[in-house]
């Protein structure tokens, strides 16, 4: 591990390491490209490819990126964002999970997909391309559905649930599955020109409380499909809140949501009652 | 009684984005959502005063009612 460490420290370059040295290293001591990244972060060598993060996320907090596990339940048109962006931050570990394959419709918007990929799981093409991205990322494909049965064992060791479903009821499922694993939940959902965003931490009910109204089917979504814009914008407001959970800074959107018109080009923002067990929680301190 | 009615994202679409109504007292909001020839399953928030609400939730003097569709999609 020296060897490896001096052989990192010897290739610094302004006080970066880039990302020929890491390759260089991962081939010379037959390591994982994980493994170099996580022998560079803990001794403090700042990998060149994250420069651009610097002064926004120290060399600390890249680590404590790197040390994450977050789960993106859903590998379409917000999924593949979400992917994207969560492995250029430099996120360790990703668990991504969707049953389905490329079609033809999905090409106007799902970012992992081109034609080429038609008929193959969205999962693998999500795997490939963080791989492409940064090959330090590990992504743990799981080509299936996320249900309440499956939900916990998927969930393990994630420290945040990445919502990029595009069903109302799985959602909800994953909600009670976070709320009983204790894991934060980034929930998003778009249709046509409109999205929201809101984060929910155990104990909360924000998802539940912004579907109280929903008996069964899907939003607009189902009459105005979804363009290549509005994934986009709201997969980045998710990875932004990942990004804050993971290091404990900013405002989250904690019982409140972000509901975006692209149309209009508004922005509003809707408040939700505290959950109720942080009342219960007082009462008990004040007694 | 007097109140402004705030629509949103597809729910402007051939109404208006915001209006004042005059209604009976005590109206719910349930009846504001029929009166638009909107169903309830097209209903995603409602919003009293900035605050989530009720269908069930009577409406009161100078409340302001805001209603967007459900959004699911990913």
């Amino acid at each position: 591990m020296d060897e490896v460490l001096s052989f990192l420290k010897s290739s610094l370059r302004d006080g970066l390491l880039p990302w020929s040295a890491q390759d260089s290293a991962a081939r010379q001591f037959t390591l994982r490209y994980a493994e170099v990244e996580k022998i560079a972060l803990e001794n403090g060598l700042f990998p060149a490819r994250y420069q651009r993060n610097r002064n926004m996320i120290s060399t600390e907090e890249q680590l404590r990126l790197f040390n994450s596990r977050i789960a993106v339940i859903g590998c379409g048109g917000l999924g593949g964002y979400v992917i994207e962006e969560l492995a250029r931050l430099g996120v360790g570990q990703i668990v991504a999970i969707d049953p389905d394959i490329f079609e033809e419709h999905n090409l106007n918007r799902q970012i992992l997909s081109y034609p080429a990929i038609l008929g193959m799981p969205k999962v693998y093409a999500a795997l490939e391309r963080a791989s492409q991205i940064n090959p330090a990322v590990t992504v743990t494909a799981v080509q299936d559905s996320f249900c309440v049965m499956n939900g916990f064992e998927l969930l393990a060791g994630c420290q945040v649930a990445v919502d990029a479903l595009d069903s109302i009821s799985y959602r909800l499922e994953l909600a009670e599955v976070c709320n009983i694993a204790g894991i934060p939940m980034v929930h998003g959902a778009i249709g046509g020109w409109y999205g929201h965003v809101a984060t929910q931490f155990p104990g909360e009910t924000t998802v539940q409380q912004i579907y109280r109204h929903w008996v069964a089917g899907k939003g607009i979504e189902q009459q105005l499909g979804n363009p290549a814009f509005t994934p986009a914008v709201v997969a980045s407001l998710e990875v932004a809140e990942v990004c804050k959970i993971l290091l404990g800074k900013g405002e989250l959107l904690r019982n409140r949501k972000l509901s975006i018109d692209l149309l209009a080009m508004e922005i509003h923002e809707i408040s939700y009652a505290p959950a109720p067990a942080a009342s219960v929680e007082l009462v008990v301190h004040a007694a | 009684m007097q109140i402004t009615l705030k629509l949103f994202a597809t729910f402007r679409n051939g109404r208006f984005k915001i209006a004042e109504q005059e209604l009976p007292e005590g109206t719910d909001v349930r009846a504001v959502v029929l009166s638009l020839g909107l169903t309830e399953e097209e209903i995603g928030i409602v919003m009293i005063n900035g605050r989530h609400g009720g269908l069930d939730q009577a409406l009161k003097q100078n409340d302001t009612l805001s209603l967007f569709p459900l959004v699911g999609g990913g």
